[in-house]
């Protein structure tokens, strides 16, 4: 087995043996994250460009932290000091930064697809951190490398996701790499939050717009950030949300007694989750942020591998 | 193309022999002073140490740790090659501060593997002395390494193919030497 992709724009397209793969590389670069010398040359004299023209902290840090210790350069865009501020057109922007002669640029963008678009344009590799409403890959791997440590296993699995999954990203990158190992997957939320329509994106998806009915078996309980600005009068104000669906101690309990806290992050304590079950063993939040720089190794190396652009395919 | 030709050069009794002969002069050159660790690089260096470690506890009693080493990251030819090689974990279960580490590898030949394998050994510590124990030195070094302890050396032609068969990866032991035509 090896991985024959030129990009990684979603988890969708991925087999689940892609993604055993993918997990199976994460594991040895996870080792380097436990060594006091955690830098290495193997990716020296390449550059990787970080293009993040949606505000980013967390991922674009272990986007950076993941190429400087692969030994990879970086070359930073940031939404508030980019030309697209000044009206230059995405794919002005990538052509320029492509000018540049990087080897891989890894993107997030508000517009779901807007990877996609930069992909069918640019000679070089593409790693999508985050389109829209639409996937964040690189989330859903490390989610599942965090699972099955954890647990031992990624099949058949009962998953149970929280928050607003109309908006989530994170959610779909799960959904899809889940779906594959046969888990099965409630989708839990308001109503308003909750599109029938994901039922379809993968087999085994339930909509429970009731938590206590959502978390009875569940082995993992993924919570998602809320956007504050999502909650307003009268539709859902921020008291109601906390009210029916904060994961509490209490109900955190009515899930499998060992079942695994996730949370994409930033966590908004107080808000969709209760500092207590944030700070409680079953939590591995930490974890995901540990696993994240692992996956985001594996996928720049094993995307920037080959011989130079411009030579015989290979 | 004309046939390359294949000539054995040890059977599985020789072979045995040879590794059995190597675990028995690295009890008598290192000593038990310091306590030595076996580090095997993948993929048949990591037998090789494990029968080392077997015949140095028959021949003392004592337990040399095992660990394997992955040198796919700090290849220098990874910009050569048409595909990223696939990279194997990393499993050395103590610390090598310190420590007398033997490096072990079926084949000593460019010695490019071997200032790979220091770099890596590099990362995890600052063992006291690094040597190096292989089973066939077949020459030709483009880097000032040399073996502490060798099996069997080899004269042999750049383009020749030296392949060690081990029985825990091939199911049988011997070693084969290709002459190019």
């Amino acid at each position: 087995m090896s991985f024959t992709f030129r990009h990684l724009l979603g988890t969708e397209a991925l087999t689940r043996d892609e993604i055993t793969f993918l997990l199976d590389q994460s594991r040895a670069f996870q080792g380097i994250q436990k060594q006091p010398l955690k830098k290495l040359a193997t990716l020296r004299g390449k550059s990787a460009v970080l293009a993040f023209f949606e505000t980013s902290t967390r991922t674009r840090i272990s986007f950076g932290t993941a190429a400087a210790r692969l030994g990879a350069d970086t070359m930073n865009l940031q939404a508030e000091s980019s030309s697209t501020q000044k009206g230059e057109s995405l794919v002005d922007t990538v052509r320029t930064l492509e000018a540049m002669k990087p080897d891989v640029i890894v993107i997030r963008h508000a517009a779901s697809g807007a990877p996609h678009f930069v992909a069918e344009r640019l000679g070089i590799p593409v790693i999508n951190a985050g389109d829209g409403v639409h996937e964040h890959p690189t989330q859903g791997l490390l989610d599942a490398l965090t699972i099955s440590d954890r647990l031992g296993r990624l099949d058949g699995l009962d998953v149970t996701i929280v928050g607003d999954i109309r908006h989530s990203r994170v959610a779909r990158s799960n959904i899809h790499v889940l779906s594959k190992f046969g888990c099965r997957i409630t989708l839990c939320g308001p109503a308003m939050w909750l599109p029938p329509e994901i039922t379809q994106i993968a087999p085994n998806i339930r909509l429970e717009p009731r938590l206590d009915r959502a978390l009875p078996g569940a082995q993992v309980v993924m919570v998602l950030r809320v956007q504050t600005e999502r909650l307003q009068e009268p539709a859902l104000p921020a008291d109601e949300y906390i009210r029916l669906y904060q994961m509490t101690p209490e109900r955190l309990a009515l899930a499998r007694p060992d079942a695994l806290l996730m949370h994409p992050g930033p966590m908004i304590r107080g808000l969709e989750i209760d500092p207590a079950v944030a700070d409680s063993p079953q939590s591995c939040v930490l974890e995901q942020v540990t696993n994240g720089v692992a996956v985001r190794m594996a996928v720049l190396y094993l995307l920037t591998g080959g011989a130079p652009s411009g030579a015989a395919a290979g | 193309m004309p046939a390359r030709e294949k000539t054995q050069l040890l059977n599985a009794a020789q072979t045995g022999r040879t590794i059995e002969r190597l675990g028995h002069e690295i009890v008598e050159k290192t000593g038990e002073k310091h306590g030595i660790a076996l580090i095997g690089i993948r993929r048949r260096g990591v037998p090789l140490a494990q029968r080392l470690a077997r015949t140095i506890r028959a021949a003392t009693g004592a337990e040399a740790p095992i660990g394997i080493l992955d040198i796919t990251l700090y290849r220098d030819d990874l910009s050569l090659v048409t595909a990223h090689p696939v990279v194997q974990s990393t499993d050395i279960p103590f610390s090598v501060d310190d420590r007398d580490v033997i490096l072990v590898d079926d084949v000593l030949f460019t010695g490019r593997t071997i200032r790979a394998a220091m770099n890596g050994l590099f990362d995890l510590g600052r063992p006291r002395r690094i040597l190096l124990c292989v089973l066939v030195d077949r020459g030709h070094r483009e880097l000032p390494i040399e073996a502490t302890y060798v099996g069997r050396r080899l004269e042999t032609r750049p383009e020749d193919v030296v392949e060690v068969h081990l029985k825990e990866i091939d199911g049988e032991d011997r070693v084969l030497l290709e002459r190019a035509p």
